[in-house]
């Protein structure tokens, strides 16, 4: 008998416009010291499972079919107050913001000391000595001492590891993680899994963890679900869904995959995703389409298009009166580099290494404190004239990274497309723009239906699609990609990074394209610049940079990618293989 | 799909929410009755008021038509001059709801531009208007408006005093409300600038100010609507307290504020429907609003949803 079986669930949400089915019809069966993956892109449903084996669907979310059992004994239909034993003694939760779940104003210790002294019973020495043990066990040091210390004293990943110790205080036979790295950089999301892992193994806990992370999959899991649209289209051993997957969906899930260890020339075309309104694009000749034309290049040129020299960026954190009372804080420091006309050229480095700031500089939305920004030979940082400056900017172009945030909620995506058009006067008249608009829209791969609504009738990855449009809408030469698509599930992802490969090469753009993601820099740079705390460490081409790089730091963030060599390689073309 | 707008409305949350509650479809339709009597009292009001040939002292002091000596043609009664209190309402919410909307809308553009430049600009302009706001808001708003009225009285001279005071009335509420509008649009403003769209727009070369009034603007308007009905209600109230306390409208043309001070005098003599249906029409129309804006405010906030 298996240690946890959810038995043909049934999920539906309700809401004026109608009834969703959010999970329908999925089995799923947990064994002791298992770790099974649950994976999936947004919206199929992954975690509305994990809230119902848990009992915290909330409203309107209702469980209307099915069974959930915990070692042979039904848990879904236990009364609320019989469940709450079930909750955090015998199921285990992590949550995927370690920033939000722990309570800000108690100490670790007395919140690993209520929830023991609640379930477990223990006198509060016993609880003392249990929670000490506890941290020390998810390789927290100085446990004593950081036990009396708050949630704010601790950085993200070991505030997940004190969530961790919280999931584990009671004993659990069942521990769910949702998404328990997302929120997490790279280096700390590699020791977060190995812990878990380790532990599972240990204690002998069964553990679902919820992802839509591939690379998360590869590196713990034993057994692999995976969810399309609130049904269950398979369900196997790790090494096979990843090495040879059955479902059309699975399949293309994977090769939808960023790889770390080959460039591929192009992702596979996704199907699945129907986020394509106007699939058949019309083709258009660039030379004589208005796209193509006074895009100010041709002459081919000696020097690079871009060259950064020197560049320097402080904020001031906080302001005094008194030099020696500010805080003052680096972005960017002495940073030098050089981009050839056509080329992609990357920027790679955690959280904080001041690769937006960078961008934001170049494009001209920050001032910079001292160096500069030549483009084209011209020294842009230094122009006042604006009307030579507005020339420059409509050269320059760039493609953010919430997609959510990007578009004007109360304007339609005619006027926003349009609206670098007009601001610059690029057309004759108001026919030849909206005649542009639609182009462009076909273009990128919305179709011209899309002309009059607003952005929130459309997905995340249409969304994208927009703020392309939008940033060719000035024919631009340069194009800023700033995590393009970081906000966006994997094969979207691989449809945007498509569409980008596409543009760059029929256009001719050269792109600063900046990401975390080293398997997608990967994937789309011909050079890449590795940054930390706001210094450039190293540029190299991208082949030599993964085969062989030179700066230690560098040899630490490749040796934190997942392993994806058990991947399925169907259908995918390798560049020059 | 392509929507006209009417269906946008029609599928839209608030309408939704709207005709799921009573309560805001009962004061939507209480204020409307109110408005479309105010604002076509020549057509519904059986008397005009301020006509002095169709107003007889011989009328004066007529109690509501149900009561014993109360005449027909009066459904209200009279007041001491032999008008139609009907009548004078009628035309004194007219006053009031000018003035409360002139107000409003006074305080309005005045408060979202401040709020605005505000929030945008940041640094010492932020610290200069908000260090404004803060002062002001240390004295009561009814004060600043008694403040202005006073000083307006005595800088116009007398014969145009009469003429100016709806003017001077506008300006004084108006000013003494600008600052929850800077406020809350400074902090929309604030979270504004910083998204991307924003950043767009700066990219391909516009200028602050049309940045400011393309983009941002329209995105921080939800608050302000909400404001303004609930400042509606507060406007129309201030109104009627100056009016109450004798430095609002003149008696001539009556607000309802002024109806009910002049009613006030007879309180005690018996005559009380003088003073009380306009208080009545002062209170149906307050709460109304109000209560439209308190729905307005849940249903805009996600929230509360």
């Amino acid at each position: 008998m298996a240690l946890l079986d959810i038995e043909k669930l049934q999920i539906e949400f309700t809401n004026r416009h109608g009834k969703l089915v959010a999970i329908d019809q999925v089995s799923l069966s947990l064994n002791k010291g298992e770790i099974l993956g649950v994976v999936g892109e947004s919206g199929a449903g992954k975690s509305t499972i994990g809230n119902a084996v848990i009992g915290l669907l909330e409203h309107p979310g209702k469980m209307t079919g099915g069974s959930v059992r915990l070692d042979g004994q039904r848990i879904d239909e236990l009364p609320r107050h019989e469940f709450r034993e079930v909750r955090g003694r015998r199921i285990g939760m992590i949550f995927q913001d370690p920033l939000t779940s722990l309570d800000p104003l108690q100490t670790i210790e007395s919140q690993l000391i209520e929830t023991m002294q609640v379930h477990l019973g223990l006198s509060m020495h016993q609880a003392r000595q249990r929670a000490v043990e506890l941290l020390d066990s998810v390789g927290i040091e100085d446990a004593a001492m950081r036990l009396q210390q708050y949630p704010h004293q601790f950085s993200g990943g070991m505030r997940q590891r004190v969530v961790i110790a919280l999931a584990l205080c009671c004993e659990p036979e069942v521990i769910i993680a949702d998404e328990p790295t997302t929120a997490l950089d790279v280096s700390i999301q590699a020791q977060i899994l190995d812990l878990l892992r380790k532990l599972c193994k240990e204690k002998q806990v069964g553990m679902i963890i919820i992802t839509h992370d591939m690379g998360v999959i590869a590196e713990i899991t034993d057994r692999v679900a995976v969810l399309y649209r609130g049904k269950l289209v398979e369900e196997g051993t790790t090494a096979k869904i990843l090495g040879s997957p059955d479902h059309p969906y699975t399949k293309s899930l994977i090769s939808a995959v960023p790889r770390s260890d080959v460039k591929l020339r192009r992702f596979p075309m996704v199907t699945y995703i129907e986020d394509v309104l106007a699939p058949t694009k019309k083709e258009f000749d660039v030379a004589t389409h208005w796209l193509g034309q006074e895009r100010d290049f041709g002459q081919h040129k000696q020097t690079p298009l871009l060259q950064v020299q020197d560049l320097g960026m402080r904020f001031i954190l906080r302001n005094a009166f008194l030099k020696k009372n500010r805080v003052i804080l680096d972005a960017v420091k002495n940073v030098s580099f050089s981009i050839r006309e056509g080329e992609v050229f990357g920027l790679v480095g955690e959280s904080g290494s001041g690769k937006s700031t960078i961008a934001r500089l170049i494009a001209g939305l920050y001032k910079a404190n001292q160096g500069s920004v030549i483009f084209d030979d011209t020294n842009v940082s230094s122009l006042k004239d604006e009307r030579r400056l507005n020339a420059f900017r409509r050269q320059i172009q760039m493609v953010f990274q919430d997609p959510f945030s990007s578009l004007n909620p109360r304007m339609r995506i005619l006027d926003i497309v349009a609206e670098p058009i007009r601001f610059h006067k690029l057309t004759a008249n108001e026919t030849q723009t909206r005649e542009i608009v639609g182009d462009l829209l076909d273009y990128v791969g919305l179709g011209s239906q899309a002309l009059k609504r607003f952005p929130h009738e459309f997905s995340g990855g249409q969304r994208q699609r927009i703020c392309i449009a939008r940033a060719l809408a000035t024919r631009p030469r340069f194009l800023i990609c700033d995590e393009p698509t970081s906000a966006l599930d994997v094969s979207i992802q691989a449809q945007i990074l498509n569409l980008l490969k596409d543009l760059q090469e029929k256009l001719h753009l050269t792109i600063l394209f900046i990401s975390h993601d080293l398997p997608v820099i990967r994937q789309m740079c011909d050079r890449v610049g590795v940054l930390r705390h706001g210094e450039l460490l190293e540029v190299a081409d991208t082949e030599t940079l993964f085969s062989n790089p030179r700066h230690d730091y560098t040899k630490h963030l490749l040796s934190l990618m997942p392993t994806m060599h058990h991947l399925s390689r169907e259908g995918l073309e390798l560049e020059h293989a | 799909m392509a929507t006209s707008t009417f269906s946008r409305i029609r599928d839209s949350d608030l309408y939704y929410s709207f005709t799921h509650s009573p309560a805001a479809m009962i004061s939507a339709l209480v204020a409307l009755l109110i408005f479309l009597g105010a604002v076509f009292a020549p057509l519904v009001a059986p008397h005009n008021p301020f006509d002095l040939a169709s107003v007889d002292l011989l009328n004066a002091n007529l109690p509501p038509a149900w009561l014993p000596d109360g005449m027909r043609e009066f459904l209200l009664g009279t007041d001491d001059q032999g008008r139609g209190i009907l009548s004078t309402v009628l035309y004194g919410s007219r006053l009031s709801l000018l003035v409360g909307f002139a107000s409003v809308i006074f305080s309005l553009i005045v408060g979202v531009s401040l709020g605005l430049i505000s929030g945008y600009a940041g640094g010492r302009i932020d610290s200069l208007i908000m260090r404004i706001a803060d002062v002001q808001l240390s004295f009561p708003a009814i004060l600043i408006a008694l403040l202005i009225d006073g000083v307006a009285r005595g800088l116009l001279p007398r014969d145009m005093q009469d003429r100016m005071a709806i003017y001077v009335l506008v300006f004084a509420i108006g000013i003494s409300g600008w600052v929850q509008y800077a406020r809350t649009v400074r902090g929309a403003t604030m979270v504004e600038r910083n998204k991307e769209y924003v950043q767009a727009a700066r990219l391909i070369g516009m200028r602050p100010f049309t940045v400011l009034r393309r983009h941002i603007l329209p995105n921080v308007l939800g608050p302000v609507l909400v404001i303004a009905t609930i400042h509606l209600a507060v406007a129309i109230i201030t109104e009627a307290t100056l009016s109450f306390l004798g430095v609002g409208i003149s008696p001539t043309t009556p607000s309802l504020g002024t109806l009910i001070r002049i009613g006030s005098n007879y309180l005690f003599s018996g005559e009380w429907w003088i003073t009380i249906f306009p208080g009545i029409a002062l209170v149906l129309l307050a709460l109304s609003v109000n209560l439209l804006g308190d729905w307005l405010r849940d249903a805009l906030n996600p929230k509360l949803r």
